[in-house]
């Protein structure tokens, strides 16, 4: 009765000018857990949050090494971020071979746009349901992009992606302006603190939780995983959600300390999903 | 079993005759199997401040000085100069490929732009890719221009895909008789360093002469290509050979129309 008839497929118009197949996509990024970028004059850093899917399984992997001035941070299905990745690293490789050149960052990131692209305007396809953040350094030095399936690249100083992104855009907004100056120590440490602050509640930052990637001026891409983003966590000293803390001349509320434990998502905040339009 | 292609799918001759492929004018793919228009001899120096290249205007048939104003040092993209030997007509269409390469690479309007060792690497793939096929584009080609780390660049390529650097490069008779003398000045990597802008000029002018004494297939009027280290090139045309001395060729017996 209320179905939405301009949703079955990715490529047709909802009278109200909308791809409903499109929204849908860029809603499951927002699924996945949080990736933040930032950029200093020197370095571009990809931080993520990885999840497993249960106690005892291990991470799921949330940043890829493109080529050696290039890497990607993934929110959303990575099935589909593996496809683009795979896609990237052929790109990168061709234009070694072929130019003896790394591909520039903006070029390859336009030819995921464009692939993506091609999808909302193909009939039998659908759109990628990842969202990414390319962070590499080339002639023109450090970039960060964001990707979105709707075949939208842009470039950013800093960015976030994911669940409870807004707080780390939040972070981001309200420090963006020392990133340019930023050694590269502050710029990770700053873009942990961001994604500190996408943490649900009673949640911290763990080695095996937190992915780094850094490149930059005379430094390969590298990524910090595991035992190496360890000493990144120690250098950022406190690791947990700050997600309802008060602030120290605040009145404690009582019994916050033995505030339940559910292993139930916490609702989501501030990325409040705007309600999809039923056209019927 | 009858192994010629062209033979296959034939009336059967028996019955009809031999077949007569002349009435179709067919006969088996054939590809490049020598150049017809040439170009002679390309030589390029490097000096302390960037490469310089030389090459005359003829364009020869066979023995015949066919065309007298053909120009074979071409510039790519904004600091890179290409210099062509060999097919003409192969000459051409590899302009028409750098052409559109760098039309495209121009497209993003992004900062970056192929420069001498991306446009090298890109012609060394066509020429070896080329010759693969059993296809070659029968051409020996210097390219010009400066190394990312802004030192100059020159670098070598031919028709069967063979590649190498070194401070003074020749290509075609150029390669027996123009190194040995620029190797005089620059023998070694490193030897560009005390070579000015005026010695490295000086030596291809020289180089030019004696090309022009001993090449039948070259011509005494040529161009010099400069690609500074700062990226500028300039092509001058139409340079003649100075301070020339034929006496000697009164001594040469046994061509021409001389009945001793």
């Amino acid at each position: 009765m209320f179905r939405n008839s301009y949703d079955n497929d990715s490529i047709t118009y909802s009278p109200t000018g909308r791809l409903f197949q499109v929204e849908y996509a860029l809603e499951a990024i927002k699924q996945g857990s949080a990736a933040v970028g930032l950029v200093s004059k020197t370095h571009a850093v990809i931080v993520a949050l990885k999840r497993s899917a249960e106690e005892l399984g291990s991470y799921q992997k949330k940043i890829i090494r493109i080529d050696d001035h290039l890497g990607i941070a993934l929110a959303g299905l990575s099935p589909d971020a593996r496809v683009l990745s795979n896609f990237m690293r052929q790109q990168a490789m061709s234009s070694r071979m072929i130019y003896d050149r790394p591909i520039p960052v903006s070029r390859v990131v336009s030819a995921i746009g464009d692939k993506a692209q091609r999808n909302t305007q193909i009939y039998g396809r659908r759109p990628y349901g990842v969202g990414l953040l390319v962070a590499g350094f080339d002639e023109t030095g450090p970039h960060l992009f964001e990707f979105q399936p709707s075949g939208t690249v842009l470039e950013y100083f800093g960015a976030a992606i994911g669940a409870r992104s807004q707080s780390a855009r939040t972070y981001l907004e309200r420090n963006f302006e020392e990133f340019h100056e930023a050694s590269l120590e502050d710029l990770v440490l700053h873009g942990l603190r961001a994604l500190r602050d996408t943490l649900a509640q009673d949640k911290e930052l763990l080695a095996q939780n937190t992915s780094i990637g850094v490149v930059g001026l005379d430094m390969k891409f590298t990524l910090y995983d595991n035992d190496d983003a360890r000493e990144w966590l120690e250098k950022l000293g406190d690791v947990g959600s700050t997600r309802g803390r008060r602030l120290p001349d605040e009145p404690q509320p009582e019994a916050t300390e033995d505030a339940p434990v559910t292993d139930a998502p916490p609702p989501e905040e501030t990325d409040t999903v705007e309600p999809i339009e039923t056209d019927a | 079993m009858d192994h010629m292609p062209e033979n296959w799918g034939r009336p059967r001759s028996d019955v009809y005759g031999v077949y007569n492929p002349a009435i179709h004018n067919a006969g088996p793919t054939t590809h490049t199997q020598q150049p017809s228009i040439t170009g002679t001899s390309v030589i390029a120096i490097k000096y302390n401040k960037g490469v310089m290249l030389a090459a005359d205007n003829l364009a020869s048939y066979g023995s015949l000085a066919r065309f007298t104003d053909q120009e074979r040092l071409i510039k790519v993209g904004k600091e890179t100069v290409v210099g062509f030997s060999g097919d003409v007509s192969d000459m051409q269409y590899l302009e028409l490929l750098l052409e559109r390469l760098i039309i495209e690479d121009n497209y993003d309007q992004d900062g970056h732009n192929l420069r001498a060792p991306h446009i090298y690497e890109y012609l060394s793939r066509v020429m070896y890719n080329r010759r693969s096929k059993i296809d070659p584009l029968w051409n020996a080609i210097l390219v010009a221009g400066k190394k990312d780390d802004g030192s100059p660049f020159l670098a070598y390529v031919d028709l069967l895909g063979v590649t190498y650097s070194a401070p003074t490069i020749a290509t075609g008779f150029g390669a027996y008789l123009a190194v040995p003398l620029l190797r005089k000045i620059a023998s070694d990597d490193g030897d560009e360093k005390m070579i000015t802008e005026q010695q490295a000029r000086a030596a291809l002018d020289e180089c030019m002469k004696v090309l022009f004494y001993r090449d039948a297939r070259s011509l005494d009027k040529y161009s010099v290509a400069t690609v500074t280290t700062d990226g500028e090139v300039t092509i001058e045309q139409n340079v003649r050979c100075k301070d020339m001395s034929w006496r000697f060729a009164d001594h040469i017996r046994g061509y021409g129309t001389q009945t001793m």
